[in-house]
């Protein structure tokens, strides 16, 4: 019974008894679901179009920071720094479509997957060897981004809220109505579109799936850089952070592989319910449950909808 | 020419249905076995056998544990690691409270309790497939690995976290600990590993294969077919997962000697999906194939500079290799994206048909 109690009821009272904790606490899990989410929108604008499952979304997270931070380092202003990030990441999408996804069109899922694992490692080794191993600070102030913390009082407590975390939702959350825009209202946007519904569809009617594919990684890239200057500012820049882009694989299953709205619920979800769980629940089993509670909970959620929130019906035929 | 079958006539269905049907594959499989078991005892330095070797024989037989689940039956699965970890505390466990037991017989068993955890995990495949099920199979993996940090009762309360193999010796001489000998070890991972292999070949060339492959090609018409699903994948699951637990255990009590959480991590299960795909998808081969390249080819890159007479550093090296194999992954997948084993197979029916083009 008294198991019971523990985690049926008392992490409840616990919440009651300290409101101010639980704000903070839900502030924390959402900040850490809108950076999930834009990760897992990394890996959603990929697969739609490409039917790519980009393992090296992460990676090129922290590959673009890194360069960002590396020039940032070597003297460079940080405004060019920025501008030469997004060139190298369009150099890194014209030479995935080129060398990588081009010779591999229509082969299996698995083998482009695979792909991307071999991309994941020559980034990981490409950028330590150009910029080094060392952890890096993120150049907060030179970007132009706040820093410190806004402190409200209330419900009878201290909630802190760091500013560079509300420049990143808000950051996150105009680059989705960005890209939402983009999507609807170019001619881009609609070829893109086009593709994600039907390759072969798409190339009848004049689409060059070559160049699609170059935008979309490059896109993909863009995000990755937004994403990885808001992680980098609230930790270091290094290829730790890769660890990261495993959380967002089950915020992709939660949301749906081809679903952008889908991304966004789940990494609020699971960030959220991570933070949660790890704050009321994890004591009762020694702690660190917060690496793995995200992946039970979606295997879970996995049972009675196979294909997330917001994924598209599976009809199968013979 | 060199591989013709001319004049070697099948004159029975056990003949007919024979894993090597032609002679010459049968010297080749005569003449790899005799190196095996002969040739690199014998001849090997203390390096080829500790250091290549015997991980790479455990990583192969990892590998096809790995390439039953993805290539057999279709099932992706990214939590060999963690059930390499379950053979291996679950090892640790049983020979320190019974250490009289024959480690061996420890060593199978810790197999089946693999199996029994994998068939546990397995369980959602039925339901979902493809991706989903891959990233499904990262919950084994990270909650069994947080298992083994913090449940104190797996590692016997060690202060340090970590599991050390006891000595441990088989008809008088000792096989595990520090006082085995690399020969020693070196036999008793080959003999499980060709044991296991066998039994594997058996098992994919037969009725269960069958229904593996068919469940692979598509599971709506194998079970249309017949075939009941959930048997058979969860079947595919237990033995895959018996394989890659007695090859967890046998890289802690045979190659390492001790073991922490984090050799389990995922990055050893990425590895091992490398080696299958890059070995081949549905071939026992291609797992022996895969392992060797992904096992054998850092520590190349890490001994070139110094044979080239280079300084350069070891940090240096360490990124290199990451470079190397990665651009080499995507290399193979371009060159042969099925693998290994399809180059095999291409090069013995150029033998065959040589000197002619076809």
């Amino acid at each position: 019974m008294h198991i019971l109690y523990l985690i049926f009821v008392d992490p409840f009272v616990q919440m009651a008894g300290a409101p101010d904790l639980l704000v903070q606490t839900l502030w924390e899990g959402l900040v850490g679901g809108v950076l999930y989410a834009l990760i897992a929108l990394g890996f959603v604008l990929i697969f739609k179009a490409s039917g790519v499952f980009n393992f090296a979304q992460g990676i090129m997270m922290v590959f673009a920071a890194l360069t960002l931070v590396g020039l940032y380092e070597k003297g460079v202003p940080a405004w060019l720094a920025l501008i030469l990030a997004i060139g190298i990441m369009y150099l890194l999408a014209l030479a995935v479509e080129r060398v990588v996804l081009r010779p591999l069109v229509n082969q299996p899922d698995i083998m482009l997957f695979m792909a991307t694992f071999g991309l994941t490692y020559l980034l990981i080794g490409l950028g330590e060897f150009v910029f080094g191993g060392n952890p890096k600070e993120m150049p907060v102030a030179a970007l132009g981004l706040p820093k410190g913390s806004l402190d409200f009082k209330i419900l009878g407590g201290l909630v802190s809220l760091q500013k560079i975390d509300i420049a990143a939702a808000v950051i996150a959350s105009a680059m989705v109505a960005g890209l939402a825009l983009f999507f609807q209202h170019t001619r881009i946007g609609r070829a893109l579109r086009a593709v994600a519904d039907d390759h072969q569809a798409a190339l009848s009617v004049g689409i060059s799936l070559n160049q699609i594919w170059v935008i979309v990684w490059f896109t993909a890239g863009i995000v990755a850089l937004a994403t990885g200057i808001m992680w980098g500012a609230r930790s270091d820049v290094s290829f730790a952070l890769q660890v990261i882009s495993l959380k967002a694989l089950p915020v992709l299953i939660l949301g749906g592989f081809t679903s952008v709205p889908g991304a966004i619920v789940g990494g609020l979800i699971i960030g959220i319910g991570e933070k949660l769980g790890e704050f009321y629940w994890g004591p009762l089993v020694g702690g660190g449950i917060e690496s793995w509670l995200a992946y039970v909970l979606a295997l879970a959620f996995l049972l009675f909808k196979p294909e997330g929130l917001f994924g598209e019906k599976i009809i199968e035929r013979i | 020419m060199f591989y013709r079958e001319v004049g070697q006539f099948k004159t029975s269905y056990a003949a007919d249905q024979a894993i090597f049907p032609i002679r010459q594959d049968r010297i080749g499989l005569a003449l790899i076995l005799l190196v095996a078991f002969v040739a690199i005892p014998l001849l090997g330095g203390e390096f080829l056998i500790a250091s290549v070797m015997i991980p790479f024989l455990i990583l192969a037989l990892a590998a096809i544990g790995l390439n039953i689940l993805i290539g057999y039956t279709g099932l992706i699965s990214l939590g060999t690691a963690a059930f390499m970890g379950v053979g291996a505390y679950a090892c640790y466990k049983l020979s320190t409270l019974f250490p009289q037991v024959n480690i061996l017989v420890w060593i199978l068993t810790s197999g089946f309790i693999a199996c029994a955890v994998g068939v546990v995990f397995g369980l959602p495949s039925l339901r979902i497939k493809g991706f989903y099920l891959a990233i499904a199979t990262l919950a084994a993996q990270f909650f069994l690995q947080w298992c083994f940090g913090r449940v104190g009762w797996l590692y016997n309360y060690n202060p340090s976290g970590a599991i050390e193999v006891p000595g441990h010796s088989l008809f008088g001489v000792a096989v595990t600990g520090p006082s085995a000998t690399p020969v020693t070890r070196y036999y008793v991972v080959l003999c499980i590993v060709v044991a296991m292999t066998w039994i594997a070949s058996n098992l994919v060339h037969g009725r269960i294969g069958r229904n593996w492959m068919a469940v692979r090609d598509m599971d709506i018409a194998a079970q249309l077919m017949g075939i009941r699903l959930l048997p058979a994948k969860l079947l595919a699951f237990a033995v895959s997962s018996f394989y890659a637990g007695v090859a967890g255990a046998l890289m802690v009590f045979i190659w390492l000697g001790a073991a922490e959480p984090e050799a389990f991590n995922i990055n050893l299960s990425f590895l091992l999906l490398f080696m299958v795909i890059i070995g081949g998808l549905g071939s026992l081969l291609g797992s022996f194939f895969g392992a060797a390249l992904i096992h054998i080819l850092p520590i190349i890159v890490r001994a070139a500079p110094n044979a080239l007479g280079l300084s350069v550093g070891s940090a240096t090296v360490e990124h290199l290799t990451y470079v190397i194999t990665g651009a080499l992954i995507i290399f193979f997948l371009i060159v042969e994206p099925h693998g290994l084993a399809r180059l095999w197979q291409i090069g013995k029916q150029k033998l065959r048909a040589w000197p002619f083009p076809y």
